[in-house]
């Protein structure tokens, strides 16, 4: 590693030398100039969430403006269950720190701290999105689906676009787990799993705008 | 391991952590952004449910808070910090948000707009009888 001057969390910068040998040395070979790959890909997969992070500002701008057109039909205040919304919400803020957990666990090699850590990562998101599937079931069963007015067309693809993402998440937290337990910590795999970990993280950052803008000003006394 | 941040040639990855001496000290970062971010949530959830701030200010306040909030998670979870190996992450962060502010900002005022000047369909069919 030309760029080894580089410290991550759990501190085994440099010494991925061991098994870079072997059919893997072309995955994981350093550039002899400029940042390492870690950098180049991790920087690459960040520009590509601040692009998702555009999504739903975009999403987002839609439903502030659709927000009164309840064309008749149920508003925020009739529909939105602030427990739930707090129950996600721990979900959510937990599993992003086990999602760090894990991270760090992986750094270092540990395979109790690593698995343990995603497991519980995958529990909370699952646990995330059977709350906001049983919401939105119990809402369209009250006739507020997507169809009822414009204000719920756009409520459900703010939060439904979120929901599709942690499921995606989950899909790829499996596959994570499974290569770790396949292929072992090389270097490419850590690389993945730091892209799982940013990907995670911005998931629960977005839902902070969601849980405050969306469901808590949509009940606060006006 | 190196505790030391490199002098020269001083990128991070976005989400990686210069200088973390242990698992431990790695560990305490997340907690300590865990604890932030439980206190900014319930605070949040406090106000949205009682009368303790004037009610029309709620949407500000609540606001504020979730921009508090989002910047405790870009610190301790995704260590996006201000600090010198940084400056291509926050940078391309920085520009992310101004197209957010764009788009948000953009619409909300435009749409705003639009309500204020065209008259509601009801109106204008009285007229026309």
């Amino acid at each position: 590693m030309s760029a080894g001057t580089h410290a991550y969390p759990g501190g085994v910068a440099g010494s991925g030398r061991a098994v870079m040998a072997g059919h893997a040395a072309a995955l994981t070979e350093e550039p002899e100039h400029g940042p390492s790959k870690r950098i180049v890909v991790a920087y690459g997969f960040w520009i590509f969430l601040i692009s998702d992070i555009i999504l739903f500002s975009a999403l987002f701008a839609t439903y502030a403006v659709l927000t009164d057109a309840t064309a008749g039909g149920p508003t925020g205040r009739d529909l939105f269950e602030l427990p739930t919304v707090a129950v996600e919400t721990g979900c959510l803020l937990l599993s992003t720190v086990f999602c760090g957990l894990a991270g760090i666990g992986a750094q270092a090699r540990r395979n109790g701290l690593y698995y343990g850590a995603m497991a519980a990562t995958f529990v909370l998101g699952a646990t995330f999105v059977a709350i906001e599937l049983h919401e939105f079931a119990s809402m369209i069963h009250l006739g507020a689906g997507p169809g009822r007015s414009a204000f719920l067309s756009a409520f459900f693809a703010l939060i439904g676009c979120h929901g599709l993402h942690v499921t995606a998440g989950l899909l790829w937290l499996l596959t994570m787990m499974a290569q770790v337990y396949a292929k072992g910590y090389r270097a490419d795999i850590q690389r993945r799993l730091l892209c799982f970990a940013l990907f995670w993280h911005t998931l629960d950052i977005i839902w902070v705008a969601l849980f405050s803008l969306v469901y808590l000003v949509g009940v606060a006394p006006r | 391991m190196s505790t030391s941040i490199p002098d020269s040639h001083g990128d991070v990855a976005p989400g990686d952590e210069l200088g973390s001496a242990s698992i431990s000290h790695a560990i305490r970062g997340y907690l300590v952004g865990l604890a932030l971010a439980t206190v900014l949530t319930c605070v949040s959830f406090y106000i949205a449910t009682s009368t303790l701030v004037w009610p029309p200010s709620v949407p500000i306040a609540l606001s504020v808070l979730a921009l508090a909030q989002m910047g405790v998670h870009l610190v301790f979870f995704l260590h996006i910090t201000s600090g010198p190996d940084s400056v291509n992450n926050v940078m391309a962060l920085a520009f992310g948000l101004l197209i957010v502010m764009l788009l948000v900002i953009g619409s909300l005022w435009i749409m705003t707009n639009l309500d204020h000047n065209v008259m509601p369909m009801g109106r204008l069919m009285q007229m026309q009888r």
